[in-house]
């Protein structure tokens, strides 16, 4: 509406490709549409982000799924109260290792390729290896502790039988580090977030072993997280922020704006990273050693699914996590906590007058689609799944007492 | 009420800032400082060291890590917990608007580290003014000498004096509502590329 008053808002984010919705509301006008503008603002650490949204710098801001749960159950070292209204997309995290360390899984068989199952038995037969020779285990990286790159990796680890507390060492890097880290032998791999996968490739420092995808088919990433202060006190504010990021995230997925996006993000003012190392994975066609390209189905989806639809029951599988190594305390008031860290409510609300098709339910069974379904929703057409974890285990949010007792660690 | 020293550990990739906020503590009576500009091997110096106190930049995107070990690693033997208190919202904010951080022992009374804090806000603060006023300084010798060299390029070219080519530069910044520099800029850039030679 020009003309109106805009709603000013200023959001921050950190370089990595799921800044890509909150990008393009900005860059392509999805945001002046609805009549809010919005600035962006780059920072360089998670723990800042945190910090200008507990001081009011930022309203929002992109974050890691697992941050505002962890918030929420007051695990943050400075008090911070936000909700997760949107999720920033699907998927978009790799695993990457040291060359060092794809040379030994080579000698342990065919090349896996990206397949989580196969190249997890390997892995594992090489940690026990490594650790029957060697005193210092070998170390993975993640960008935080809070972060699904951190669950994922010790999901994947865990089921192939390796303890990520006690085979391997799990430590924290910052994202544009990690490349640095793995190529010194700081690290011998780690999980991150697009481009910093490709780029470790393309510097010759490491090779993709597998996906967040592989691990678990379209499962959660990053949120936008929103003031608590400012989501009650501005609701219209807040549900127009959301029309014009589901409007981007729409544009984000259609594969015929796949190059345009990727000449954004490459901005320095954005991710600064050369498009050849962002369209990649935007195409779901990595690179992910010397010149072998694999096709990956749903490696980031920023649309499509509900990738946008905030399920209590993607937070809820995070509190489980957090639980299963010891990061927060079970019990029943912290598991409703958790699931109301996610709005689904404050979505629905926004998005349904678009005449879109939005989830009739606010949780659902993670792991139980092998293949697409149609799904509840507003108008029918909602299509989800497929959604399994590799090693075929389903999360039903109802029963996540009994999940959480039967995890392994 | 006598305390023992307090040891504080500073992160900060500048140089220069971390000296001076050494020499801030130093003044404040604090003599157990230490300076780290690299955070390789971190852990294993905050396990020996085992400050009471850790100062770091914002602009550090080591952050994430150096928390993680506070939450997470055997290696640092004391818990440490974010430096403020919680309820101290002001600090906070100042702290942040100053691009500093900090985190304390858990357990040290609020009041012995504050001052702390606050010192190392106001150096903080003082640093970036100090930058600020750097940065204007250079601008203006960069503008200055580009003045000169407009007013040569007049000279030589219309045969005129000093004194009236700078007038000539000022009348035109006037009429177009321009700074003196921009003007003067572009008849360098202007003739630059009349005459590669000049």
């Amino acid at each position: 509406m020009p003309g109106a008053d805009l709603y000013e808002i200023r959001a921050g984010f950190l370089p990595l490709l799921d800044s890509a919705i909150l990008v393009v509301a900005r860059e392509k006008g999805f945001a002046k549409a609805e009549a809010i503008d919005l600035t962006l603002i780059r920072e360089n650490s998670w723990a800042n982000i945190r910090d200008r949204m507990a001081v009011g710098h930022f309203q929002m801001a992109h974050m890691l799924g697992p941050m505002p749960i962890a918030a929420c159950l007051g695990l943050t070292p400075l008090q911070l109260d936000v909700v997760a209204p949107m999720a920033l997309g699907l998927g978009g995290n790799a695993v990457t290792v040291s060359r060092r360390l794809a040379d030994e899984l080579a000698q342990d068989g065919d090349p896996g390729g990206l397949d989580a199952t196969m190249n997890i038995k390997r892995l594992a037969r090489v940690v026990r290896r490594h650790n029957a020779e060697h005193e210092l285990p070998l170390s993975f990286a993640v960008v935080h502790p809070f972060s699904a790159h951190n669950y994922d990796l010790r999901y994947w680890l865990a089921a192939g039988g390796i303890d990520p507390e006690q085979d391997v060492r799990i430590v924290v890097v910052p994202p544009p580090l990690m490349a640095d880290a793995l190529n010194s032998g700081q690290i011998d791999g780690f999980c991150v977030g697009e481009p910093w996968n490709s780029l470790a490739v393309k510097l010759g420092a490491g090779v993709i072993v597998t996906t967040k995808s592989a691990i678990w088919r379209s499962s959660p990433e990053k949120v936008l997280a929103v003031s608590a202060t400012f989501a009650a006190d501005q609701p219209s504010a807040v549900a127009a922020v959301l029309r014009a990021l589901y409007r981007s995230a729409e544009w984000c997925g259609n594969p015929e704006n796949h190059e345009e996006l990727a000449v954004l993000l490459a901005r320095k003012e954005y991710v600064g990273q050369d498009q050849a190392v962002i369209l990649p994975a935007l195409q779901g066609k990595l690179r992910y050693q010397d010149d072998e390209v694999a096709t990956v189905q749903d490696f980031f989806v920023p649309f499509d699914k509900a990738a946008t639809f905030p399920w209590q029951s993607h937070a809820l599988w995070f509190y489980s996590q957090m639980v299963r190594w010891g990061h927060a305390v079970w019990d029943p008031d912290s598991v409703e906590r958790a699931a109301q860290a996610y709005r689904p409510d404050l979505y629905r609300a926004a998005i349904a007058p678009l005449g879109a098709a939005v989830p009739a339910a606010n949780a659902k069974v993670e792991g139980a689609l092998k293949t697409p379904m149609h799904a509840g929703s507003s108008d029918g057409s909602l299509i989800l799944g497929p959604d399994g974890f590799f090693d075929d285990r389903v999360f039903d949010p109802e029963q996540i007492e009994t999940y959480v007792r039967e995890q392994q660690v | 009420m006598c305390h023992a020293q307090l040891s504080v550990l500073v992160i900060d990739e500048n140089q220069i800032r971390a000296s001076i906020i050494e020499a801030g503590l130093r003044d404040a009576g604090h003599d157990q400082v230490t300076l780290v500009k690299d955070v390789n091997g971190i852990a294993q110096r905050i396990g020996d060291l085992e400050p009471d106190v850790i100062v770091i930049d914002l602009e550090n995107p080591n952050r994430d890590m150096l928390e993680s070990m506070f939450q997470l690693s055997r290696a640092v033997k004391r818990p440490i917990a974010m430096f403020v208190d919680r309820s101290d919202q002001a600090s906070i904010e100042a702290a942040v608007e100053a691009g500093v951080s900090a985190y304390v022992v858990d357990g040290l009374r609020q009041e012995r580290v504050k001052s702390i804090l606050d010192m190392a806000i106001s150096r903080f603060n003082a640093f970036s003014r100090m930058e600020r006023e750097l940065d204007a300084a250079r601008n203006e010798l960069a503008e200055r000498k580009l003045i000169e060299r407009a007013k040569g390029i007049l000279m030589r070219t219309k045969g005129i004096g000093e004194d009236e080519a700078h007038a000539l530069l000022r009348k035109t910044a006037m009429n177009q509502n321009r700074r003196l520099s921009e003007i003067a800029q572009s008849l360098v850039t202007a003739s630059c590329l009349l005459d590669p030679e000049s």
